[in-house]
């Protein structure tokens, strides 16, 4: 299997993911934007000084958030997909395969703002589980805003006004609310099994907030997670299309007619949507 | 003021096959023809370059959307419904071609048991086997009679396959021999051989060779790239209608395709269609369409919402269980596809190839192939394995009680991303007097319409036919040297997902008026200019996708509106009560 991972990989990626995991420098969001640009800075020289490629052998990205506007809610986000999809022997994990990036856009997107979507009221209150928990659980009736109906049985589709993107921002502020009832101490400067057990607390529905079912942010977080691993790169996430190659995947391919037949398991480098369109 | 236009023939609102077959047949009998599409127009050139999972499988590129309109879904009959918000979960056509679109391909004639199920089943165990409540009837058409639409839509869609050895009769081959079977694919033959079954290789809409159908289109030999199911093809291999029937109709000179044009309402008077009414989605203005015959040729959840908004036939009851438009609702749901998953350690499938009709079957649990004598259940399954070409997104199967995230998760999901395949059984779906579509009492459309409403239950028969098949897939990865086998699990009830695609029923065929809202030339029995065409027409789901069948009864309800616009009118057949109060 081939490995391009030093001749493209962007080592800006690196320098954020180490300063990211050093919490104590982002502690109590009082970093600034030129503060937090030089810390970056700083923090890349002198971690990864030796290991700059030559500007002219890089591929330059130009990531930026365009959706989530505070730091911290990034950060939070970044060290959460991190815990979901970890840097192990297999290879890259979500912060340094562009995960948190890929899902900034996403929330800036269409399908951030649930633009294809019936969002035409009434929205019965069955999110707010907090409120109307008692109820929905014993009699399996909910408050509307000018009925009370009984529920389908089963519901379990989207019922919120929320779009997703405010679903996201509620929800990580329900784990940061969550790290400091628990811990006493940020999300992002806990130790990761700590921070395993935040998630899997939102997992399994325990976290009760006003708005947010955990249970149902988790799984959008873990599966935007996965989408950034492995959607085609041109979305931000699967960086020069190392989760691809750590999963054998070759991306979209013009052709397999003479190769379906093969009784051996092929492994090609892989091609993304960018090379397929001839560009 | 809507603006009317001047009268043509026939008006057709949707394009997917059951429009398309519909136009192309109309106007190369020389009548002027208008086709009316809710979507955009497209051309095949605009799925070049696609091949994008994020923006396809997941982001639903190619489905309805649903910011103006969707349905409202519920399991009984003294719940509120609530909407189904979610694109992802209600997965409908859009555009020109329709969900024909982006359909996989995979190609099974329904059996001659399905179009006489009720007679059928008492013959052979009586009329108790029949549970309360279920509506099964005959369709008011036989497999025999039928057969010869069949094969003209299998002959114009360029059908790749190979008989199906226990399959109804056939009048002739498929057009194209059947695809190259894949390693998976033999493994499972033979393994399903070898335990006593009859697998063989499935039917497929993807071109085995280049093909050039009796319209005089050419498909392109299929190129296995695995980018069917969701998408538009690439080069041309899939049988769609914008390979095939659209552009016959267009070089008849005697259809205009109008796309961006929203059917609002069926225009009546004294029983009689006289046009309709559309609004183009760009511009808001209001047409009228005049026309001698109305054809509705789009999804199921429209042809009804149609009649139901038009104020045409009398909506199903279900206290009364009488009425027949949104009667005799089914599809697949979460307890269709269910089966056995098996996992191996020593051997790699090179699973991201693929082809969306891809894969082998066998009919030995299907219908009543089988005795039913001691089981709980009417009617069967297929059972399949597909090699639709596993793109990376998709391809995170982990043995059960495997963490769904974390390091875990990581090491074995990429460890068995190719190592892993699925056999399910597409079960059978039987209509119920609980089962059925209405108008919503409370969600509005962006015009102020009701919305569709979904009353849709899992019944004792959907578990036991699931349980059943689970079983019998669980054998047959057994029998495959899977290491380990997951087993699928029975829902409690129906998640009000629709993603699927395949929903049928509530303007159903048959031969009383009592029971059904067309006879088998889908003619609307109270409104002989009036034709719905389409899945709407299904009196019951079979155990395999509806597509085939639905071309079936378009090129019949096509020659019985020829017969109509010729004999200048009347019922092309003549109704009888069955006397069954099902």
């Amino acid at each position: 299997m081939t490995n391009n991972k030093d001749s493209n990989q962007d080592t800006q990626d690196l320098s954020r993911r180490k300063f990211l995991k050093s919490g104590g420098l982002v502690a109590g969001g009082l970093l600034g934007g030129s503060l937090f640009g030089g810390l970056l800075t700083s923090q890349f020289q002198k971690d990864s000084k030796k290991d700059v490629a030559p500007q002219a052998d890089k591929q330059v990205t130009f990531d930026a958030r365009t959706f989530f506007s505070r730091n911290e809610d990034f950060a939070l986000l970044s060290a959460a997909t991190e815990r979901i999809y970890p840097e192990n022997k297999n290879g890259m994990g979500a912060i340094e395969l562009g995960v948190p990036y890929f899902i900034d856009r996403q929330c800036a997107s269409n399908w951030g703002r649930n633009a294809n979507d019936y969002m035409v009221g009434p929205f019965p209150s069955i999110t707010k589980t907090d409120v109307y928990e008692e109820e929905k659980r014993q009699t399996n009736e909910v408050i509307t805003s000018s009925t009370v109906v009984k529920l389908p049985a089963g519901t379990a589709n989207y019922q919120t006004k929320m779009t997703r993107g405010t679903f996201f921002l509620e929800g990580l502020n329900a784990m940061e609310k969550t790290s400091q009832d628990k811990f006493n101490e940020r999300f992002i400067n806990l130790e990761p099994e700590q921070q395993d057990e935040i998630l899997q607390m939102f997992e399994k529905g325990e976290v009760k907030f006003s708005g947010v079912d955990s249970a149902d942010f988790f799984s959008l977080l873990r599966q935007t997670t996965i989408e950034g691993v492995y959607a085609d790169p041109v979305y931000g996430g699967n960086r020069n299309m190392e989760a691809w190659r750590m999963k054998e995947y070759p991306g979209p391919i013009m052709s397999f007619l003479d190769k379906i037949e093969e009784e051996e398991f092929i492994v090609m480098e892989p091609s993304s949507l960018r090379n397929y369109q001839g560009l | 003021m809507a603006k009317k236009l001047d009268k043509v023939d026939v008006v057709v609102v949707g394009s997917g096959w059951a429009g398309g077959i519909v136009s192309a047949e109309l106007s190369k009998a020389g009548y002027q023809v208008v086709m009316l599409e809710r979507g955009k127009d497209q051309t095949r050139s605009d799925f070049i370059g696609v091949k994008d999972e994020l923006r396809y499988t997941n982001r639903h590129e190619m489905i309805e959307k649903l910011t103006g309109d969707t349905i409202t879904s519920r399991v009984s009959i003294g719940d509120a419904a609530l909407p189904v918000r979610l694109q992802k979960d209600m997965n409908t056509g859009t555009d020109l071609g329709g969900g024909s679109m982006h359909w996989a391909g995979s190609v099974y004639r329904w059996r001659s048991y399905d179009f006489e199920i009720r007679s059928k089943t008492i013959e052979r165990y009586g009329e108790g086997k029949i549970p309360e409540g279920m509506q099964i009837r005959d369709w008011g058409i036989t497999y025999d009679e039928l057969e010869p639409y069949y094969a003209k839509w299998e002959q114009t869609a360029g059908i790749s396959g190979e008989p199906d050895p226990l399959g109804d009769n056939r009048s002739n081959e498929y057009p194209n021999p059947p695809m190259l079977a894949s390693p998976a694919i033999k493994l499972f033959k033979e393994s399903a051989k070898e335990i006593g079954l009859h697998p063989y290789q499935m039917a497929s809409g993807n071109m085995s060779q280049t093909y050039t159908n009796p319209d005089g289109e050419t498909l392109n030999q299929c190129m296995f790239c695995s980018f069917c199911t969701m998408y538009g093809c690439d080069f041309g291999s899939k049988s769609d209608p914008l390979a095939t029937v659209i552009p016959t109709a267009r070089k008849t000179g005697n259809c205009e395709i109008r796309t961006n044009s929203l059917v609002r309402r069926v225009i009546h008077k004294d029983g009689k269609a006289t046009g309709v009414l559309y609004t183009d989605t760009r511009t808001g203005q209001e047409f009228e369409q005049p026309a001698d015959v109305v054809v509705l040729a789009a999804f199921t959840f429209s042809n009804n919402r149609l009649l139901m908004l038009s104020d045409i036939g009398e909506i199903y009851n279900p206290e009364t269980r009488k009425g027949t438009i949104g009667r005799n609702f089914t599809g697949q749901f979460n307890s269709t596809f269910l089966g056995a998953t098996g996992f191996f350690n020593d051997k790699k499938f090179n699973y991201y190839m693929g082809a969306g009709g891809l894969g082998g079957a066998l009919s030995d649990y299907d219908a009543d192939l089988f005795d039913h004598t001691d089981l709980d259940f009417i009617h069967g399954g297929g059972i399949e394995l597909r090699q639709y070409g596993d793109a990376a997104i998709k391809n995170n199967f982990v043995p059960k009680g495997t963490p769904t995230w974390g390091e875990e998760f990581k090491e074995k999901s990429l460890f068995y991303a190719f190592r892993t395949l699925t056999v399910w059984y597409s079960a059978a779906v039987m209509p119920w007097w609980h089962n059925f579509m209405d108008l919503d009492p409370t969600y509005k459309d962006e015009f102020g319409d009701p919305l569709l409403r979904i009353t849709n239950k899992l019944t004792e028969q959907d578990k036991n036919i699931a349980k059943f098949g689970i079983e019998k897939c669980t054998e047959i990865v057994e029998a495959m040297g899977a290491d380990i086998i997951d087993q699928d699990e029975m829902p409690d009830q129906f998640d009000h997902t629709y993603g699927g695609m395949h929903y049928i029923g509530g303007v159903a065929m048959g031969e009383d008026p009592e029971t059904s809202a067309v006879n088998n030339y889908l003619q609307l029995w109270e409104m002989e200019n009036l034709f719905v065409v389409g899945g709407s027409a299904l009196p019951h789901f079979s155990s395999h996708h509806p597509t085939p069948t639905i071309g079936a009864l378009s090129y019949r309800a096509a020659e019985g509106i020829e017969k109509y616009l010729k004999e200048k009118g009347g019922l092309l057949t003549q109704p009888k009560s069955s006397g069954v109060k099902a």
